[in-house]
């Protein structure tokens, strides 16, 4: 069984627009104003994703380990700054330089592991893997970190006086945030877990939905999926766990004191 | 000739406190009294490492507290709040809750029995910490420093949440065990009657600054 994928031409593509006039109607006919957001959405995602199309194209016409390289450093950069933007502000220097580390190591381990040992990419830089598969760990991890600090941050603004008074009673800053730093480990990794116990049931996931409709025999994309969820879980987790492991610290001064 | 335990040169905590010189002798009974908002907390807080003077320097068995480990500082230096936090669980929990945050072992049931039972605390040890009163988390609060084996208590108006014969008890209990056990006793008090009497020195702490030093025979 070998099926290739119905290559969409433009105006099938057209047609798919359709709908957008038909919500379009249905906002004016209702008087909800969106329609301004509706249009910028939908021009936004066409632009956006025909010039990814097009960049991909020449990026696996033409592999290069620098070419990959770059394109890597540049999605891990922005999800760096996706998550200190997320925080407008709120985020200490020491706090970024966190995020900044344990981000892209996290993610990238996890990543590497699952290119190299896992699959097994030839060549090591092809880019037809590693874009996507970076995509998807980078991109999860970044939402795990965003929300293992959010919850962190909060939690030592709810728990001061647990916190001083662990002190006070001589609680080393570990033991004392110990439990600071479980709960928003859990609160970071639950939605990659809930995610793990709805996939197949409740919904099949993007990239093996994908990898079917271009014809990839089930089995196959199962086993891809299956894979990229370890290494998502992976990212998410070992991102996540040093985000805290060392973010903790920033709350504290040299002389152990809460700042 | 005894040297003093703490000895502050100059110290002040951003515009709250500025303090030229103290003296806390050990094994002594030193209270501050004073209007409230005028500091007292502030000196506990500086003596346990809790915070650091922004000016000045604090010695500490004639050493720099600032090159003192925090943590070995404040095992030995022990704070007790003025509202005491309990933490979520049973009495026993909050009890040893210290313990666990050192890494050491806990006491028997018994020991921790026998030390509710003389601060005239009528609670199981299995009892939810979160529905006691304020006295009573209070002096929850005070066993669970107690049982640790300080060199020094610093306590923040012990009495505040109970009534005058709790508080007598309270207070004979404390002075009782630091001079029994060669401990060192600061306690902030707003009764300058309980300070007279078992005070060896006494500071009254007025915006910030020493108003009067009294001793106390």
């Amino acid at each position: 069984m070998v099926n290739s994928v119905i290559a969409l031409s433009v105006p099938q593509l057209a047609l798919g627009y359709i709908f957008i006039i038909v919500i379009l109607f249905i906002l004016k006919k209702r008087q909800i104003s969106r329609e301004k957001e509706l249009i910028l959405a939908t021009f936004r995602m066409t632009f956006q994703l025909v010039v990814v199309g097009l960049l991909l194209t020449v990026v696996i016409d033409n592999p290069h380990p620098l070419i990959t390289l770059l394109i890597v450093s540049i999605m891990v950069g922005f999800a760096v700054f996706t998550v200190f933007r997320k925080f407008k502000g709120r985020l200490s220097t020491a706090l970024k330089k966190v995020i900044a580390v344990s981000l892209p190591v996290g993610a990238l381990s996890s990543l590497m592991y699952f290119l190299f040992a896992v699959i097994g990419v030839e060549p090591y830089f092809n880019p037809q893997y590693v874009i996507p598969i970076t995509g998807m760990i980078v991109g999860n991890s970044m939402t795990g970190v965003s929300l293992g600090v959010h919850t962190m941050m909060n939690r030592f603004t709810d728990n001061k006086e647990a916190l001083e008074t662990a002190l006070h009673l001589g609680a080393a800053p570990k033991t004392a945030s110990k439990h600071i730093i479980n709960e928003s480990f859990d609160a970071a990794i639950m939605p990659t877990l809930n995610n793990m116990l709805g996939m197949g049931i409740i919904f099949l996931p993007g990239m093996m939905t994908g990898q079917i409709l271009s014809g990839v025999v089930p089995t196959t994309a199962i086993m891809y999926q299956i894979g990229v969820m370890l290494g998502i879980l992976g990212g998410v987790a070992f991102s996540t766990f040093l985000s805290l492991r060392w973010g903790y610290k920033t709350f504290f001064n040299a002389q152990d004191q809460l700042r | 000739m005894t040297y003093p335990l703490f000895y502050f040169q100059n110290v002040a905590y951003q515009r709250i406190l500025s303090i030229d010189k103290m003296e806390i002798n050990p094994y002594e009974v030193t209270c501050i009294v004073g209007e409230s908002g005028g500091g007292k907390s502030t000196i506990l807080k500086l003596l346990n490492k809790s915070i650091s003077p922004t000016k000045g320097t604090i010695y500490y068995h004639d050493k720099d507290l600032a090159d003192v480990d925090s943590i070995t500082h404040r095992r030995k230096v022990l704070y007790l709040s003025q509202k005491p936090y309990m933490f979520k669980g049973t009495i026993k929990d909050n009890l040893i809750v210290g313990f666990n945050m050192q890494g050491i072992t806990p006491p028997k049931d018994e020991t921790l029995e026998a030390l509710l039972d003389k601060l005239k605390l009528k609670k199981r040890l299995n009892d939810d910490a979160q529905y006691l009163s304020g006295g009573e988390a209070q002096r929850v609060a005070l066993a669970r420093l107690l049982l640790l084996d300080g060199d020094v208590y610093l306590l923040d108006e012990p009495s505040s949440a109970l009534d005058d014969k709790s508080a007598g008890i309270i207070f004979e209990t404390i002075v009782d065990f630091s001079l029994k056990h060669q401990k060192t006793l600061v306690m902030i008090t707003h009764t300058k009657a309980i300070a007279n009497q078992y005070a060896h020195k006494i500071y009254t702490i007025d915006q910030g600054h020493i108003s009067k030093e009294e001793d106390n025979g």
